[in-house]
């Protein structure tokens, strides 16, 4: 299987479809970069809004750790559609060109194929995870340096100290990780049950915007909705930017004020990238190739 | 008759102005307590304690000069103040000469009994609107304060002294202000996952917000560059 998955990573990273993601990244973190470096005083003042009235903030706010959690809230939603364009392909893309019936026809089981192919597509993802967190957090802290993070949520704000920010980074990089790897599940999924790669790409794109909408809005109904949705566990990469407080509401260093909610979160983005590659396995050994 | 109406007229405006020059004494020895300290810097460990922030413990360092030259660093790290309220010292309100006095009685505070002073500054320009001190006649130290701005709202002071009783220097701070109801919308922070209790949303509601200094490593009268201010 070692011989198969090196083959399949081969061919991922000979196709050019595959760099297009890295150079979005790269394109997207370097327009935010930019912004921020000529104009993160304003965005400052924006973001703090009220607060500024009654309090004087000082310090470099708009410093490298603020600046990879904005990239991060915003990226993070969109890097699934990046990772539909190869994930969606790995099954489909074969039965597209024909050669699906060729791959299993050779002395493989159905669930090496399968598997191979999803931890090559897994492998394309974290690389994509490294890149972003490389150009996000490392080439943010050598652009804006580094200081306290300042962030401001819905009902309060949170200070970190500087020496208690890496290991946070680190943990929600691993947890970003298991949110696209359930977005490769997903993507791959779906690529199993066409013959073509566009309709499993537009499909997993349609069903993260539209979960993504649903655990967005505020609406009663939803709410009731929300929790089964996986774009809602998501984002629980944030809570290791909470930290909990003492009885004079001073901060803990090292702490993290819902870990119980990034626990039941990877449980449950386990449980799909289990189910969905276990479907996907079931599916393909049942499947009649006529391509 | 006409001769005992003017004795009680009489000892009334003594009274007053004895009162009036007893409070004046009073200011004047805090004042002259403290023109024993040209400057000072001073380190301290900051707890703010606003209920909608969780930060942790900050470490400062504050440089004085006199008249009411006042400047607080934090060498790493972001530093959250109420606006305008650190600038404010008992240094400048004390050397105000266009100052009214008023002896408002006395009180305890902290165990320590302490006549009440109500300063109005006469300029109406003056940022301070109002400031009552409550002074330990015994020690001649301020015990609290109390300070109404123009620009900043209100804020209380209250002191706590150790060794450095003697040149009015306190050891402890504790810095209380009024804060604005916070609350921000997704579309600023972008956190779409709200799902905190009602109990939990109430806790951060409350709107006095404490700074607390805790002072060490006091240097006194050893002079401080003007290029820190």
């Amino acid at each position: 299987m070692y011989t198969l998955f090196k083959i399949e990573l081969y061919k991922i990273f000979k196709r050019p479809r595959t760099y297009i993601a890295f150079i979005a990244i790269t394109a997207l973190i370097g327009i935010i970069q930019l912004g921020l470096k000529v104009d993160g005083k304003e965005y400052i003042s924006f973001v703090l809004g009220d607060l500024s009235n009654t309090l004087q903030i000082n310090g470099n706010l708009c410093n490298g750790y603020f600046v990879c959690y904005c990239i991060l809230q915003l990226l993070l939603v969109h890097v699934p559609l990046l990772i539909a364009l190869i994930a969606a392909d790995m099954i489909s893309g074969e039965a597209n060109m024909g050669t699906l019936r060729l791959l299993l026809s050779k002395p493989i089981s159905r669930t090496e194929v399968v598997l191979a192919k999803f931890f090559a597509a897994s492998v394309y993802t974290i690389l994509l995870l490294v890149w972003l967190a490389f150009l996000a957090l490392i080439i943010s802290i050598f652009i804006f340096g580094t200081d306290d993070i300042f962030l401001i949520k819905n009902n309060y704000a949170v200070q970190i100290a500087a020496n208690d920010i890496m290991w946070r980074y680190a943990g929600a990089f691993v947890f970003a990780a298991l949110a696209m790897l359930t977005v490769t599940a997903l993507a791959f999924f779906l690529s199993v049950f066409a013959e073509n790669s566009i309709g499993p790409i537009i499909a997993t794109i349609s069903i993260i915007i539209f979960f993504t909408i649903f655990s967005t809005m505020s609406i009663p109904l939803f709410n009731k909705i929300k929790p089964f949705l996986f774009t809602t566990h998501m984002v629980a990469w944030k809570e290791f930017f909470d930290v909990k407080v003492d009885e004079n509401n001073i901060s803990i260093a090292g702490s993290i004020y819902r870990p119980d909610k990034i626990i039941y979160s990877a449980m449950v983005l386990i449980i799909h990238i289990v189910t969905l590659v276990s479907i996907s396995i079931y599916a393909l050994k049942k499947k009649d190739i006529l391509s | 008759m006409k001769q005992k109406i003017i004795l009680i007229i009489t000892l009334c405006t003594s009274s007053f102005f004895i009162q009036a020059q007893d409070v004046n004494d009073l200011i004047d020895k805090v004042k002259q307590k403290m023109d024993l300290v040209n400057n000072y810097s001073v380190e301290a460990k900051m707890k703010t304690r606003v209920a909608f922030i969780k930060a942790p413990i900050g470490k400062v360092k504050i440089y004085f000069k006199k008249p009411d030259q006042i400047k607080l660093f934090k060498e790493k790290g972001i530093s959250i103040l109420p606006k305008g309220g650190v600038s404010v010292n008992f240094f400048s309100i004390l050397n105000n000469s266009n100052l009214s006095i008023i002896d408002a009685g006395t009180t305890t505070v902290n165990g320590s009994s302490t006549r009440i002073v109500k300063l109005l500054p006469l300029s109406e320009t003056n940022e301070i609107i109002i400031s009552t001190l409550y002074i330990d006649e015994k020690n001649l130290l301020i015990r609290k304060s109390s300070t109404t701005t123009r620009e900043n709202g209100s804020f209380e002071m209250e002191m706590f002294y150790g060794e450095l009783q003697n040149f009015g220097l306190p050891s402890k701070m504790i810095f209380s202000f009024n804060v604005k109801d916070y609350k921000m919308p997704k579309g600023v922070t972008l956190d779409i996952d709200d799902d905190l209790s009602k109990e939990e949303k109430k806790k951060f509601q409350n709107k006095k917000g404490k700074i607390e200094f805790i002072y060490s490593n006091y240097i006194i009268n050893k002079g401080i560059p003007d290029n820190i201010f």
